[in-house]
Formats: structure tokens, sequence, C-alpha cells
């Protein structure tokens, strides 16, 4: 008998005073008892809905009923069939809008608590196994080898389903630690980086090779790649390159953006006094833009000791794009929103140091080509917010350097590589997806699409062969 | 991780290092750049390369011990390991189509200036370099800019070794006798990069500077090293870090380069007492 609470099984979680002193998960994940208790809200239905709602297409309530009847094991290992990243998409995947949103039990309540269901089956499993599983066996030395660019959501992916299909994986990472967005963006209390890196780990486990430090398009380009004998390279390099405002000013020093301002943190953990990096305390914190990455950004100013953070946003709260959660938690622990208001020039003091930011007044007009209702400027309704800090999270573009360095990879003008199927370039054997592909988007999405270009891959190889 | 084959004072504050890093030596063109990081704890910082050995597969590098960071790297030794050596990172110079370059050093700018010296050299074109040092026992690599041009004109800030006065009296005089260059290329401290690039406007001649802004990733993800250029924001890193000198807002570069001043400077005070500590008994 279905458990027909309305609601789901509430998930402890951090205070907020205790949580604007730590950068510790903010999330504290289910008890065996609360996921067994929640498994059962699952009606099974026959059509599965939320399927469909997965970019990855997890067998949902096949591994709901091993979690309802005890079988933490089965469970992960249903999850893992089609999902390399569980533990990570647990706590990162936009659930409400994917499977959580397509759930029947959300028609008259909540849906049931899917993205907490598969964090607990992927936790369970550590707990228990002090690892992420790996495949059984290691690909042979003679099969094919791809090469996989970028180690963050969209190649691990790629990597983790090329390794299921028995090929050689080497995966090629800029920074001096792979997971991409996963370690440098999305910030301990969110994503810890210990869940990142069981994952990656499991793929080392499985065969994968992995190569930091290795810019391609610098050290080596894709061509060289294939010219070396890897039968494909993967393009997964995300959507680095940060966008700016554009406004006077935004060059003061202590004006930063998320991605700089996210990487001193995340990645190298400036706010450690053992950590040579360096990092500007800041009493206030001004953050541009309304996406997850913003919130992680106020989230981080918080925790690093900013006396007043703020969210600057020129839409309404309805349009903001952030997940609810998000807003939900940077509000808990002190952000303040300042909806309706675009910055419009940054001042600085005479040594070029940020001091405050000057903003106007907008409102809501027509909706736009997205859909949402254009802001529009109130003339004369200027005014200021003092800050020592600013943080301009207003989206990424992709990093062009693959694209300078490799003929006959065709992009659009917005720096997307172009692709006929989601996946396949311009290119011959040279797949690329996630951000690179799309512009910044989720880590499901890229996950959604390292799969498929796995897929392609293998159906490229093999028809070679037959070929042959 | 990455072998340092080579390492020794240039002067009582640069060093020379060489690092193992054959994929880059293979790879690397003047004027671009390795982001290095020394451990788990360390900074990533640039430098831009100074010359490359294929054969031997070694990248070298110059550095100038300023900070916490660079005192940690000066303070290791032949056969010590990097943690981490990427590159080669950013555009190369565009070197081709000239014929008669002055190259301009500044301080540890020499040493970042020779491998242009070098290649243009090389190729047959008629080089000019002018180096310029606060002082006698600043002077680096003198022998090695000697024999990459045809004339090498050295000067001190104090008069103490070469000509007195500064690179851009050099530059102006030989303007005025008529030297003809047809590119000028800079590198060292921005404020020298500056006044050479006003001295050049004044002429009319092509002027190529190389700046070192503040970096963290050096593939363009961060944003930090941003400059403006002709009044657009370029992003030195993967724009750069060569630009027109007659485009570059300077003083914002300069501005944006003691962000961290403060900063810095506890982290380097903080290193200094470690060195004490471990060193009991030594004077300080």
């Amino acid at each position: 008998m279905a458990n027909m609470s309305p609601n789901k099984t509430p998930m402890a979680e951090a205070s907020a005073e205790e949580r604007r002193h730590t950068f510790n998960e903010v999330a504290l994940g289910y008890t065996e008892a609360e996921a067994m208790i929640e498994a059962t809200r699952c009606l099974n239905c026959r059509n599965k809905p939320c399927v469909s709602g997965c970019p990855v297409n997890v067998n949902i309530p096949k591994f709901i009923a091993e979690i309802a009847a005890g079988n933490h094991r089965a469970a992960y290992d249903i999850i893992r069939e089609t999902n390399s990243l569980p533990g990570i998409c647990g706590r990162v995947c936009p659930q409400e809008n994917q499977c959580e949103g397509k759930c029947v039990r959300g028609i008259k309540g909540e849906p049931v608590a899917i993205g907490r269901l598969e964090r607990f089956a992927a936790d369970w499993y550590t707990s228990e196994n002090g690892g992420a599983s790996c495949p059984a066996k290691k690909p042979s030395p003679d099969a094919p080898r791809i090469a996989v660019v970028g180690s963050g959501p969209a190649g691990l992916t790629c990597a983790g389903d090329l390794l299921s299909y028995g090929y050689n994986v080497d995966i090629f990472e800029a920074f001096h630690t792979p997971g991409g967005v996963l370690v440098y963006g999305i910030p301990e209390f969110r994503l810890p980086k210990s869940v990142v890196m069981r994952e990656i780990e499991a793929l080392c486990l499985g065969g994968a090779r992995i190569f930091t430090d290795m810019v391609i398009g610098r050290i080596k380009t894709v061509d060289e790649l294939l010219a070396e004998g890897y039968a494909a390279v993967f393009i997964g390099t995300g959507a680095g390159l940060p966008s700016f405002l554009g406004i006077p000013g935004e060059n003061s020093n202590g004006v930063y953006s998320a991605n700089e301002f996210l990487t001193r943190i995340n990645l190298m953990r400036a706010y450690r006094p053992d950590m040579d990096t360096p990092f500007r305390p800041a009493k206030r914190t001004v953050v541009v833009g309304g996406g997850n990455v913003a919130m992680d950004a106020a989230r981080c100013a918080v925790r690093l000791g900013s006396e007043d953070v703020y969210i600057v946003y020129r839409r309404s709260e309805k349009e903001l794009p952030a997940r609810a959660e998000e807003v939900k938690h940077a509000k808990e622990e002190g952000v303040e929103f300042k909806f309706l208001t675009n910055p419009v020039e940054i001042k600085a003091d005479e040594n070029g140091n940020v001091t405050s930011v000057v903003c106007r007044r907008m409102e809501l007009g027509e909706p736009d080509a997205s859909g949402r209702r254009s802001p529009i400027e109130i003339p004369g309704s200027e005014f200021e917010i003092e800050a020592d800090a600013v943080v301009i999270a207003i989206g990424t573009t992709p990093n062009p350097l693959i694209k300078e360095t490799t003929p006959g990879l065709a992009s659009d003008n917005r720096g997307r590589i172009i692709t006929s199927d989601g996946v396949t370039t311009t290119h011959s054997a040279v797949f690329a997806g996630g951000d690179a592909v799309t512009g910044a988007a989720t880590v499901i999405l890229a996950m959604g699409a390292g799969k498929e270009a796995a897929a392609k891959i293998r159906d490229m190889i093999e028809s070679k062969r037959t070929a042959d | 991780m990455y072998r340092i084959t080579k390492k020794y004072a240039l002067n009582n504050t640069t060093e020379f290092m060489s690092v193992e890093a054959p994929l880059i030596a293979e790879k690397a063109k003047p004027g671009q750049f390795i982001i290095l990081r020394i451990d788990e704890v360390g900074e990533r910082i640039p430098l831009t390369i100074s010359s490359t050995n294929t054969e031997t597969g070694e990248v070298s590098v110059v550095f100038q011990r300023v900070g916490a960071t660079t005192e940690r790297l000066a303070a290791l030794s032949e056969g010590d390991y990097l943690l981490n050596f990427v590159g080669p990172l950013g555009k190369p110079t565009p070197l081709e189509g000239y014929k008669n370059v002055a190259v301009i050093g500044g301080g540890l700018g020499c040493a970042i200036a020779l491998p242009q010296a070098v290649y243009l050299h090389k190729k047959g074109v008629r080089v000019e370099l002018i180096a310029g040092f606060r002082t006698k026992e600043l002077v680096i690599l003198e022998d090695e800019m000697k024999s990459s041009c045809e004339d090498l004109i050295l000067m001190t800030d104090d008069g103490s070794y070469g000509e007195k006065g500064l690179v851009t009296a050099a530059l102006e005089r030989r303007i005025n006798e008529g030297a003809g260059y047809d590119l000028v290329l800079a590198v060292g401290p921005a404020i020298m990069m500056k006044y050479v690039s006003l001295t050049t406007k004044k002429y009319g001649i092509k002027t190529i500077v190389s700046l070192n802004p503040i970096m963290i990733d050096g593939t363009g993800m961060c944003g930090s090293c941003r400059v403006t250029v002709g009044g657009k924001v370029k992003f030195a890193c993967v724009d750069g870090p060569d630009f027109d000198g007659h485009e570059v807002d300077f003083d914002e570069l300069i501005r944006r380069n003691s962000a961290y001043r403060a900063e810095e400077a506890v982290k380097l005070r903080e290193w200094n007492c470690n060195l004490l500590k471990m060193k009991p008994g030594e004077d300080n």
C-alpha cells in the first residue's frame, strides 16, 4: 500500500546560522528509514512519466521500489545502468523541472523526492563500500581509444559510457584537478568535492586515464589527437568564458566574474589561510544575476564573512532562473534580493577599488524572445548600493580555443559548436556535447549529451568495423 | 610532476629555472607563457617562457622574487618537482613581416624579450636591443642579449653601467638618429611599456607590448586578466598576452595588478616568519 502523504519526507538541513560560517554541506541527506518511507510514496505507475523527464533515462520507479524493499545495493546498480554520476545528480539536478516535475504525485501535493532518493542510494553505496563502483572488466588494450576533452559532467559521463562499451578512454583536463564546473564552480556546501572525486575515481578504476594540465588546442590540437590514433574525440569543454555587463567601472579592483570568484574559493580554496591564492575580504558584496551561479556566489560571500550580501536582478522574483531551493537557502542565510534592479555603473576610489554600484529600477514590459517579460528601465530611478566586492554572474559563453584551433569544426555566432543531432559535429570523428554545444545549461543536460555522444561514437566505430 | 633541471640566481632578486616539460618545449613559440603551481597549497602563477630546448625537453622561465610564491619557488633546487606546469598558453607574438625591429626589455623583461630577439635575429631581421636596469648589480643575460642582436644598448637608471637613463631616452635618440624601426617590441614593467608606447606613438611606429596581469586559469575562464585595449575588454590569457601598445590602458593595468597587494604582503610576511622558524640561530 502506497504511502499517501501529500508531502515529501523532509530531509535534514544544517541550520541557517550554522551554515553562515561553514562550507559543510547544507542538505544532510536521508537516513535509511527516511528513504524507505519516502520510497513508498512512489505509485510505480505504468507509463513512468518521471523517466521521460530524465535526460539520462534512469529507471526511476524500479530503483525506488528496491529502496522501499531495503535493497539499496540493487537500487544503486539500477541507477548506475544509465547514470554514471548518481551522487552528483542527486544533489544538483533541477529535479523540479525534470523527473519530479512529471511525477503524478505532484498533481495533488508534492512529487516523490526522486533526487533525494537517488542521493541516498549513491551515498549508501559509498558508506558501505568506501567508494564508487566500477565496471568489472577493464577495456582490452587493443580496443579503440577515445580522447575526451574536458572532465566536467559531459566528459565524465561520455567517458563512463565509452568504458562500458569496452573502449579505452583518455580524458584531457586543462586545470590541475579533474571535474570541471563540478569542482571550480559548484561550492562544497552544495556538492562536496569528495563526492565528485569518488565518481572520478570510479572511472579511473574502470580504466580511464586522466591527463591534467593539458590545454587541448594549445599543447595538442584536436587533429593531432586524431593523428595520434584516437578513434574519436569528444569535446566537452563547457561554457567557460565569462560575460560582463559592459558598464563603466567594471574593471575596478574588487569586481569579479562569478567564475573567478568561485574558482578562487572552490578550486584554489583562497579563504584558507594556509593556501597561497589570495582573497580580498569584503564587507558588502553585490552579486549581479539571478541564476544558480549567482546564488552560489552570494552564499560563498556570506560564508567568507561579508556582512551584507545582495543579489541584484533586473527582473522580478518570479523570473529568477535559479532553482527554488537555492533561492530559499540563500534567503535563509541572509542574502538580500534586489529585484527589478539593473546596475548601470560601478564606482571606485582613487586607487581603483570598488566603492558602490549605481543601479536603476526596472519595470516589466511585454514578454521577450525567452518568453519572460522583458525589463524596462524607469528613467531617473538611479540609486547606489555601497559595495567593496561585486560579482558578475550573468552567464558564460563557450571557450573559443578549440574552435579556433580546429579547422573544419563549425560553430555559430555565439561560439557554440554546431551539431547535426546534438552531438555530431561538422568535423569527422569529432563529437561534442554539453555547454560547449548548448551554451550555459545544467549538469544533467551536459550528462545527457555526453551519453548521447558516447552512443554515437560507438555507432561510428562499429559501422566502420562492419565495413572493414 | 615536473622536474626542475636547472635553477640559479641571475642577480640578487632574479632567478632562472628550467623544467622538464617536453610537450610544451616542442610547441612553445616566442611570447607564450606557462602557468605553474608549486604544490597542493600553491597558487597558479603565469610566467612567460624565456627559452625552450626541444632536444632536452626543457622549458625555461625567469622570475623575480617579489612575493610568497616566487620566494617559495626560489627556495627550490635542481631535482625538486613542481606539481603543475601547464602551457604553452596565450598567442605567440606576431613576428612575421618585419625588417628592422627594436626589442626593449626592462629588468626581468629582458629575459622575456630575449626569445623574440633570438627568433628575429636568426631569421636575418635587423634587431637592436635596448635593455634597461636600475643598477649594475641587476644586469642579467648580457652575453645572451649581445649575441641575439646587431646592437645592444644597455641602460642603467643610475649610470653605474652602460649609459645613464631610461630605455625611452635611448629609444628616442635612436629614432631621431634615423634607426628606421618598423616594429618596437617592449617587455617589462607596465610603467615602462606605457612610456615606450607613448614615445613610439609620437613617431607612429608600431609597438607590441607583452602584458602581465593577474591570472588564475590562463585559458579564458576567470576574466581576472581583463585589460582594456582600444576601448574594448580583452582577456590577456587568450587574446594576448601581446597587444598593440598604443591601444592599451596601462593605468588600469597598473591598478589591477595592485589588487592583492595587502593580501600578498601578509603571505610574504608569513613566509619570511616560517623561514626564520625553520632556521633558528640565523640572524634576521
